[in-house]
């Protein structure tokens, strides 16, 4: 599925595809006629509204594309850049571009297409524009509390209004054609017909035409909505299928233990089970979650942007819960997330409870009895301290050595968690 | 009179932008991110410092970033962008014959006066858009396909800064 992995690309290979790229927004530029500072400029005199036609007609053409590849599984929309919202540099930063686009008479990409075509203001443009980033590079430590404050991280409109992409696509539709509309009216009102004649696709039925394809493809998207769990599955790569299949997610009580040794790593613990269950007995620093939480907006994208040092196992009674919560999070492309095997019942198994406070039941695959809440008191919960001197036990059992201390046995096991980094995809600004 | 040496006519701007916007969904589909300018210029910027003052360029955080120690400025993805962007341009440029050197302004300035705001005008947009990470292409074009709400507070900004001065500059156009 698409994305590719770019990062894996050869130096020529790179050069290749991102000036690729490079090339096609250069020549669509130069084509709009963005070479020409005073077709840009017009736009703030009202004379001529190109910037905005061409503008909102590739947002809103890439977004019907984006969307629609998306909801077909062709795009996996994890692993696409969105650029991350800064509320406060952002739109600072926005007004000052504002201002030195009407002086300069160019934006960046705009002032490159012009210099290429040996516009000297253009190639001006782009020497102040290499001064200003060196300025902002010297200055932005004077500023720097608010160059990152109001940082939300990755969010978008549809999870932002909580509605579905589909919807917000549709209204950006809606909304490019009725500014497309208006485009047309304020340049007959003050534009006096000086706008250039275009030489192609000046016809209205084409225009009418190409605006209804736009209104159907945004109602589809709207209409067909997100793809359901089981649609992302099934379009889930070989491997993530093969490691539910080979069980290589489901990973050993006693490699979770030997992993929370180690001090490099970020080991998080979610328990899927109700809250009783979390009461009597959970894994030390483990949190409760709500199944159905993780497949929602918050929890799931604080697993899907999780620091690559982070590794996520989810534990359940038994494996049920939490083979269902691996697969929705695997297809939709978290890494580093496994599944307890046995869940809590293998763990007490491997790390027992003292006898007076936790018995098995009876019978194959059944689970531990608690006599009480014993929440994450016991030593059980904490089984890689070797030391726990503020366990304060109400009985004397035999897994204990002496006062306060305690050593399980090394239980074998396979290792399956190879740590992995995602690849990082970073927009051209970045 | 159209003579073989007139420069061709622009795309219609909404066949134009629907070009653009394929150009940036295949952004997307290819390399799961989008399209950009002035995230180059910094680079570029970094390297060229880095031919001066390479310890500088170690000690400050942001720059060093791109181009610290044993990192090559030069070798980013987004320089390949833009040396494809200039080779774009050329070639739409020729093949439609208005690559010519020349100076595009308004009636009631100079020449001077174009070129002097030209490098001004490229100064603060190049610093708005670093405090904004990103620009017109890379925040409102890219971050607005993908529905980001940061770029289109972004966009609304931008639009909302040029008609604020517009007025008052506008000796420079008409």
């Amino acid at each position: 599925m698409a994305p590719f992995d770019v990062s894996g690309l050869s130096t020529l290979g790179s050069a290749l595809v991102f000036g690729g790229i490079g090339f096609g927004f250069g020549a669509a530029l130069e084509l709009a006629g963005f070479g020409d500072t005073r077709k840009l400029a017009a736009q703030f005199y009202l004379r001529e509204l190109t910037v905005l036609k061409v503008m909102f007609t590739a947002i809103v053409v890439a977004a019907v594309l984006v969307a629609g590849a998306v909801s077909f599984g062709l795009l996996d929309m994890s692993r696409v850049w969105v650029n991350p919202t800064f509320v406060w540099s952002e739109l600072a930063g926005g007004l000052v571009m504002g201002v030195g686009f009407v002086l300069g008479g160019f934006c960046p990409g705009t002032s490159l297409v012009a210099a290429a075509t040996f516009k000297v203001d253009g190639m001006l443009f782009v020497l102040g524009g290499l001064v200003g980033v060196w300025l902002f590079g010297e200055t932005v430590g004077a500023f720097e509390p608010f160059w990152l404050s109001g940082d939300l991280g990755r969010l978008t409109i549809q999870d932002w209004l909580g509605v579905s992409t589909g919807a917000v696509v549709l209204g950006v539709v809606a909304l490019a054609l009725l500014a497309f509309w208006g485009a047309e009216w304020l340049e007959r009102r003050f534009g006096g017909g000086t706008a250039p004649a275009p030489a192609i696709g000046r016809g209205r039925r084409l225009r009418l035409t190409a605006a209804a394809a736009l209104a159907v493809a945004g109602m589809v998207l709207a209409v067909r909505g997100e793809p359901t769990a089981e649609q992302r599955w099934a379009w889930a790569p070989h491997p993530v299928h093969q490691l539910l299949a080979g069980r290589g997610a489901f990973v050993s009580p006693a490699e979770v233990v030997a992993l929370r040794k180690d001090t490099a790593l970020s080991v998080q613990v979610l328990d899927l089970r109700e809250e009783h269950a979390w009461n009597l007995f959970h894994v030390g620093g483990a949190r409760r979650v709500d199944a159905t939480a993780l497949s929602e907006s918050p929890e799931l994208r604080s697993l899907l942007e999780a620091p690559a040092s982070t590794i996520t196992f989810l534990v359940d009674d038994g494996e049920a819960r939490s083979t269902a919560a691996w697969r929705w999070l695997a297809s939709r492309g978290a890494k580093n997330v496994y599944v307890v095997e046995g869940g809590i019942t293998r763990w007490l198994d491997l790390y027992p409870a003292p006898a007076c406070v936790a018995e098995k039941g009876a019978g194959e695959g059944a689970g531990w009895r608690f006599a009480y809440a014993t929440g994450e008191a016991l030593p059980s919960s904490w089984p890689e301290l070797e030391r726990s001197r503020s366990f304060r036990l109400p009985c004397a059992t035999a897994s204990l050595e002496d006062e306060g201390e305690h050593r399980w046995p090394e239980h074998p096991f396979t290792k399956k968690v190879k740590l992995q980094v995602r690849s990082v995809v970073k927009g051209g600004c970045g | 009179m159209a003579t073989a040496r007139e420069p061709r006519p622009y795309l219609n701007p909404y066949l134009a932008g629907t070009l653009l916007g394929v150009v940036l969904f295949l952004s997307f589909f290819l390399t799961g991110g989008g399209l950009g300018a002035s995230g180059a210029l910094s680079h570029i910027q970094t390297g060229v410092e880095r031919w001066f003052a390479p310890g500088h360029v170690d000690r400050v955080a942001y720059l060093a970033e791109m181009g610290g120690a044993a990192r090559n400025p030069w070798a980013s993805t987004g320089v390949y962008m833009l040396v494809g962007t200039l080779l774009g341009g050329l070639a739409s440029g020729l093949v439609n014959r208005r690559a010519r050197l020349e100076t595009r302004k308004g009636p009631r300035i100079s020449t001077r006066t174009r070129l002097l705001f030209a490098f001004g005008g490229g100064v603060i947009m190049a610093y708005g858009a670093r405090m904004a990470r990103g620009c017109t292409s890379g925040q409102a074009l890219s971050g607005g396909a993908v529905l980001s709400v940061g770029s289109w507070m972004f966009m609304f900004a931008v639009f909302a800064g040029g008609y604020a001065v517009a007025w008052f500059a506008r000796r420079l156009w008409i």
